[in-house]
């Protein structure tokens, strides 16, 4: 969690105050607030419908919101996203490549978006880091769904990015293939001291990747803080118990808290997380 | 961060459509392909009018022509419209729009491959027609470059249009791109003078680029003459409605990203 400091801290990566974006009637996320240290790996979790994707949205300068801040890399995604977008990427199974162009063609173009000097050589050390290089001459379409991921994961570092955000970056793989994802994705980010923030359904994924979690249900932040503390907060096993427990409404927080504790967090103010002391400091 | 356009940008997506060519010859064949046909046919027609028709003697090569600059407009518009859709059709937007590429950097280039792609498909027309009937449209000099010009500006209008409406409502409107041009090829005077119209419509006409163009065509081929003044009326019409309509593709860029459809659009 973020605390007062009697230095002034760097810009965090992702500021997000009073976040609301309303389709109609219809509220999809509803005046959040966190804050993404730079350097640090985020989980977004949630069932389907919590906002996840229209929160990502935002923070990509996609979605305007109706109201509220999203600061991304000291830029406001409102009224300046093309300061921050050369210094992030992003990466969804839902956004495909042109199927036609091959490997190379659409990392090539992709380069050249971003302004990458030396694209040939960017791509060979991608590819041969990725283990894609095979593929370099194949169309996008002639490959199978892990090797897309690859291919899409390429892409999303091709400009080194401060900032990668990635949705369900291993859904609908096998699970080998999604572990080879994950072990990449915490080297690159140990090499390279990347933030991410990573939206998933897979909790196992998360409890391995990521510093810091936040949940939302019902287009709000829940709760929020490092696996380990809200797995203990819930007085589960697993993190994937305790999305289910938000998910099913069966807030355990309280009561496991007041059994165990005594001292139980106000939902509209989740405990500060002591395992990390910094990291994602959220609110509703 | 300073607003400006990148040409490097604006190369990275003509680089990609040409990928695109590249990787389908079928598709550059299919650009060259009607505006042949259309040729062939038009000659024929032509060579029969000739023996039947005073006025169609006087410029052989009239028909032809027209049917070479109307399709100049046809194409100008599918040209930027189809290279729109293919970034729907391969879901591509999202990819595209999280990058640092500006709305009207992707006008730019649009445009630029409409270009590209109809010089593919004009040029093999053109240069039959010299083969199969001796209409040589490169005779008529300058004034065929700003005939040219102005007919490609308001292919780009209407194709702009058409993608500002793919945009705002989704791939159901795609076949716009292929038929909402034609709504003008009645009032532009193609094959014959404004004043063949009803007098009420001749004014809507005369608000068409195309229509001074086409009157300025046959006043090159049958007087000799090139008419200044259906020049500046389409050049000046072309400024006002391009401009608009780039406003209207970039508000509707602006509305999608209101509603979030710029993430999930495609097939």
């Amino acid at each position: 969690m973020t605390h007062a400091a009697p230095t002034k801290l760097p810009e965090p990566a992702i500021l997000v105050r009073d976040l609301t974006k309303r389709f109609g009637a219809e509220v999809a996320v509803d005046g959040i607030s966190f804050t993404v240290r730079a350097g640090a790996v985020t989980g977004l979790l949630g069932g389907n419908g919590a906002g996840k994707t229209t929160t990502i949205s935002m923070l990509l300068g996609l979605l305007l919101p109706t109201s509220g801040i999203v600061r991304v890399l000291g830029h406001d995604m409102v009224t300046d996203r093309h300061g921050a977008l050369p210094r992030m990427n992003f990466s969804s199974p839902y956004v495909d490549l042109p199927g036609r162009l091959t490997v190379r063609e659409n990392l090539t173009v992709y380069a050249h978006l971003y302004g990458v000097d030396g694209v040939a050589a960017r791509i060979k050390v991608l590819a041969e880091d990725l283990d894609i290089t095979g593929l370099l001459k194949k169309p996008y379409n002639k490959l199978s769904a892990g090797q897309k991921t690859r291919v899409a994961l390429a892409k999303a570092l091709i400009n080194q990015p401060a900032l990668l955000l990635l949705d369900e970056p291993t859904a609908s793989l096998d699970p080998d293939t999604g572990d080879w994802i994950r072990s990449y994705l915490k080297s690159y980010q140990d090499r390279t001291g990347a933030t991410i923030f990573l939206a998933s359904h897979n909790m196992a994924e998360v409890e391995r990747l990521c510093d810091d979690v936040l949940v939302m249900r019902a287009g709000r932040i829940h709760d929020h803080g490092t696996p380990r503390a809200l797995i203990d907060r819930y007085g589960r096993r697993t993190l994937e118990e305790v999305f289910l427990d938000i998910a099913r409404g069966h807030d355990r927080r309280t009561t496991h808290a007041v059994r165990d504790e005594g001292t139980p967090p106000p939902p509209s103010a989740p405990p500060a997380d002591p395992a990390t002391g910094t990291g994602t400091e959220a609110g509703e | 961060m300073t607003p400006g356009v990148s040409a490097r940008r604006v190369g990275a997506i003509i680089l990609r459509h040409v990928y695109l060519m590249r990787s389908s010859p079928v598709r550059v064949i299919e650009m060259a392909y009607w505006p042949t046909v259309q040729m062939i046919m038009w000659g024929f027609i032509s060579q029969f009018f000739l023996t039947h028709s005073d006025w169609l003697v006087q410029a052989a090569g009239a028909l032809v022509s027209a049917v070479l600059l109307w399709d100049v407009v046809f194409r100008g518009n599918l040209g930027l419209s189809l290279s729109f859709l293919e970034e729907m059709w391969s879901r591509n937007l999202g990819h595209l729009f999280v990058s640092p590429l500006r709305p009207y950097e992707h006008v730019i280039a649009l445009t630029l491959m409409s270009l590209l792609r109809t010089l593919i498909g004009i040029t093999p027309a053109a240069l039959l027609a010299i083969v199969f009937y001796e209409v040589n449209i490169f005779d008529m000099g300058l004034p065929l470059l700003a005939f040219f010009s102005n007919l490609l500006v308001m292919g780009w209008v209407v194709g702009l249009g058409v993608s500002a409406m793919v945009l705002r409502f989704g791939l159901g409107a795609e076949s716009l791109a292929w038929v909402f041009v034609f709504a003008f090829a009645p009032l532009s005077g193609i094959y014959y003078p404004i004043s063949t119209l009803p007098d009420w419509l001749q004014p809507v006409a005369w608000a068409l680029p195309a229509a001074h163009v086409f009157e300025g065509m046959r006043g090159v081929l049958f007087d000799g003459v090139f008419h200044m003044g259906h020049f500046a009326a389409a050049v000046g019409l072309n400024v006002v409605y391009f401009s608009g309509t780039v406003a209207l593709f970039l508000w509707v860029f602006h509305l999608a990203r209101q509603r979030g459809q710029l993430l999930n659009m495609g097939e």
